[in-house]
């Protein structure tokens, strides 16, 4: 069975290789690439796996769940310009594909125990674009 | 892998008649939906882009090709129309929202952007209730 939890931070970011000149990272980024940064309301959907537990009924604690949220991804980041001040994105440009790979790595060995695994993550930028993704052992 | 997936809204009217029935067969399939003057929805269309993003820019596709691609190929031609009489593929077809979906993806497969992120789904939403999906 699958348990989703949904959380929100609002971050800044800048999408830009530094070793470009502006003229092409403007190119391959557009608007995102402006660099005094730009922010969005992230949301994030995390979807654990498991079987619920016979005398509990859950397959795991959600309020457990939402603190490992807070404690990995939305405490560090919430309220923050990710490329100055939430590594790796000081050297990891923070499109939403490698933000959603940051927070796997993150939640990953929090969220993978004897009864849990982390099965998917989903990550909006806006309502109208988002990310997928389960890890690459799993493809 | 990664997936990207991207939200468009088109609204449209359309009419579910299948000409080789009686008007009571059409009627009792189509129910509400085969009303002569047609009806409108605003249409949600979700594509689901698979791959794996470049090394060197962190992106998986260019959302704003696929952005200038779904508003060439689908949007353009499907947003406030009339689709029984203006889209091609429904002179002869039903546009129920199964129709629609497999039109948008013959158009969007014709032209597509990327071999390296390829489409792998397809969600139509008629309405917040009615969705229909392909692979």
């Amino acid at each position: 069975m699958k348990i989703t939890r949904r959380s929100e931070f609002s971050a800044s970011h800048v999408c830009a290789n530094p070793g470009w000149t502006p003229e092409r990272n403007r190119e391959v980024y557009g608007v995102t690439s402006n660099p005094n940064g730009h922010g969005h309301n992230y949301i994030l959907d995390v979807t654990v796996e498991g079987t619920p537990d016979p005398l509990t009924g859950m397959v795991m604690d959600l309020k457990r769940l939402k603190e490992i949220i807070n404690e990995e991804v939305v405490d560090p980041m919430d309220h923050r310009f990710l490329n100055r001040e939430v590594p790796p994105f000081d050297r990891v440009i923070p499109t939403t594909e490698n933000i959603a790979r940051e927070v796997w790595r993150r939640l990953e060995p929090r969220l993978n125990t004897a009864n849990t695994r982390l099965h998917a993550l989903r990550l909006y930028e806006t309502e109208d674009l988002f990310v997928e993704y389960s890890g690459e052992a799993a493809e | 892998m990664i997936r990207l997936g991207r939200r468009y809204r088109f609204s449209a009217s359309h009419r579910l008649h299948a000409p080789e029935l009686t008007p009571e067969q059409n009627r009792e399939i189509f129910g509400k939906c085969n009303n002569p003057h047609g009806h409108g929805h605003n249409y949600v269309l979700e594509l689901i882009v698979a791959g794996e993003p470049s090394a060197e820019t962190g992106l998986l596709l260019d959302v704003r090709a696929l952005d200038r691609l779904v508003e060439t190929e689908v949007l353009g031609d499907y947003d406030h129309k009339f689709l029984n009489e203006e889209i091609a593929a429904f002179r002869e077809l039903p546009p129920t929202t199964e129709n629609v979906a497999l039109d948008i993806r013959r158009r969007l497969e014709e032209r597509w952007l990327s071999n390296k992120a390829r489409l792998e789904r397809i969600r139509i939403y008629e309405t917040r209730r009615n969705m229909v999906e392909i692979e």
